[in-house]
């Protein structure tokens, strides 16, 4: 542990907490408005349609910056099984983060409905209507929506795990709030 | 040498059962938002469920008006609308429709003079790329009061307890009013014939932003003639929907808009009770239905008439039903849709 703490740049450190708080929002937002039949449904669902969106444009920004700056380098010393873990994971976001809002859009054209952002503004249908296409694409965007879940958890336990046992700097790569370039020294 | 801050040590164990702790925490939370600790939340799938009449096969069915028939036409607007709607569609102009004709019941294969209470849905699109869904129904107000009571009405009817429905009545007493409407009003031998009503209660915003609480129906051209229920049991299963496609092939039906406002205090929140009749009304237009087609593979049959998809300057009020329409109606769209195989797309598949 002797290399000097490395850093996700600024600007990616900010995008992943904005997305955190957008996506958790999200996924407790789709389940609770499932299950409702209260005026709160309607609420729900005006929310969750542009923020979904907000979230694909979003991830498609930090695709963006993660290709160009990269990610700080795993400690040396992780072992190679939490090393895979560790990428296929980050892997997976990237594609939940994209095709979840995709997967919502298309579901919403195959059934006819208006894509509603707020007021006025419409987004175009991306696929035809179609009962097949929604039913495949309501399903993906349900199990998927569970899977994305189910890795937020993974996500939080292993942040957790090296900030509380390991100690090895991968939590503050990603947690330390100064705005300091991302390959200077901490402090 | 710069160090990450160091948290106070604490053991291997203690640390991991906090994380189990945050992350247990975070899972419950997901679970209770989705309702897996609420079984007393009304939800979608269970008015959905209640809905479903034991031994009828519904697969590919709307789970309610589950038998109807498409419409496409024209909504010609006359302009008055926009006194109090900055809608698109009530400035003057012509406007594409398309609807369904159809019948109260959960039973798609329902005969046509066993079902009191008949519906129309309606899409109407406008230049700017807005819809204005609803879906109305005849009789002049709703049975309850709230969704909630409407799962208890649901409940009460499939109930093999004798004293269920005495027992629902006397915790529901608007359901009176509905039920002197369904024994004394008159019968009508044609869709052509109906008036139909939105029910539920809408805010309207005009274009200097006053809002206004209307309820709205659709008012026939075509003379009601009343028929007995005896004598339209005689007309076979499907007469409504044979009568409407061969008098719309005579002539376009006509139906004119007419929009109600309410009056300070009106009961907006409450479907099942009437505003007085002295109410302000506009005529807005003229709903002209020009083409039938059978809904196995007609238009409509994908259409979710959904009435909370509203165009800018008409959002839901204080009436909670719009919300719990949407949430159930697309419950049945989805499971409708996943059954398409079940409902063929022929016409001759739509009446076995």
């Amino acid at each position: 542990m002797n290399s000097v703490l490395q850093r996700f740049t600024a600007p990616q450190r900010l995008l992943h907490w904005l997305m955190a708080v957008c996506i958790l929002a999200m996924l407790f937002i789709g389940v609770g408005m499932v299950s409702t039949v209260t005026p709160k449904y309607l609420t729900l669902v005006s929310i969750h349609k542009p923020l979904g969106i907000a979230i694909l444009v979003l991830a498609l920004i930090r695709l963006a910056l993660r290709l160009r700056y990269g990610a700080p380098p795993l400690p040396a010393d992780m072992p190679a099984p939490m090393k895979l873990a560790a990428r296929l994971s980050h892997f997976a976001f990237y594609v939940l983060m994209v095709a979840l809002p995709l997967i919502g859009w298309g579901m919403l054209s195959a059934a006819s409905y208006p894509v509603v952002l707020f007021g006025g503004v419409h987004l175009p249908a991306i696929v035809p209507q179609s009962d097949s296409l929604h039913t495949l694409l309501w399903n993906a965007h349900a199990s998927l929506a569970l899977l994305f879940f189910a890795l937020v958890l993974l996500h939080l336990a292993a942040a957790l795990f090296h900030a509380f046992i390991r100690r090895d700097g991968v939590f503050e790569a990603m947690a330390s709030v100064s705005t300091s370039d991302g390959a200077a020294p901490a402090e | 040498m710069p160090q990450p801050p160091r948290p106070p040590a604490r053991s291997a164990i203690g640390s991991l059962v906090l994380i189990a702790v945050i992350v247990g925490a975070a899972a419950a939370a997901f679970a209770y938002t989705a309702g897996l600790f609420s079984p007393g939340r009304l939800t979608p799938d269970k008015i959905v469920d209640a809905l479903t009449p034991p031994g009828v096969d519904v697969a590919g069915h709307r789970r309610n008006h589950a038998k109807g028939i498409c419409f496409t036409g024209l909504f010609e607007s006359n302009g008055a609308g926009s006194a109090l709607s900055q809608a698109q569609v009530f400035t003057r102009g012509q406007y594409p429709v398309l609807g369904r004709f159809n019948l109260a019941t959960p039973n798609p294969n329902a005969a046509d003079a066993t079902v009191r209470v008949r519906g129309l849905g309606l899409l109407i699109s406008t230049p700017d790329g807005q819809e204005w869904r609803m879906a109305m129904i005849d009789p002049p107000i709703f049975p309850v009061s709230t969704p909630q009571a409407f799962y208890q009405l649901l409940l009460a009817s499939g109930s093999k307890d004798p004293n269920a429905m005495k027992e629902f009545a006397g915790a529901h007493p608007e359901i009176g009013a509905f039920g002197a409407w369904a024994g004394s009003a008159p019968w009508f031998g044609s869709y052509a014939e109906e008036r139909f009503n939105s029910l539920d209660s809408f805010i309207f915003t005009d274009g200097s932003g006053t809002r206004h609480a209307v309820r709205w129906s659709l008012l026939p051209a075509a003379q009601a003639v009343p028929v007995s229920p005896e004598d339209l049991a005689k007309r076979g299963p499907d007469f409504l929907e044979q009568e409407i496609t061969e008098r719309v092939r005579g002539a376009p039906q006509h139906w004119t808009l007419v929009l109600t406002e309410a009056n300070p205090g009106d009961p907006t929140a409450d479907p099942s009770k009437a505003w007085p009749e002295d109410r302000r009304t506009v005529e807005a237009g003229t709903l002209s239905v020009q083409q039938i087609e059978a809904e196995a593979d007609g238009p409509c049959r994908d259409i979710n008439f959904d009435p909370a998809v509203l165009p800018t300057g008409i959002t839901t009020s204080d009436d909670p039903f719009p919300a719990a329409r949407s949430s159930a109606y697309a419950k049945s769209y989805d499971l409708r849709t996943a059954e398409a195989a079940d409902y063929p797309r022929t016409t001759t598949g739509a009446k076995p």
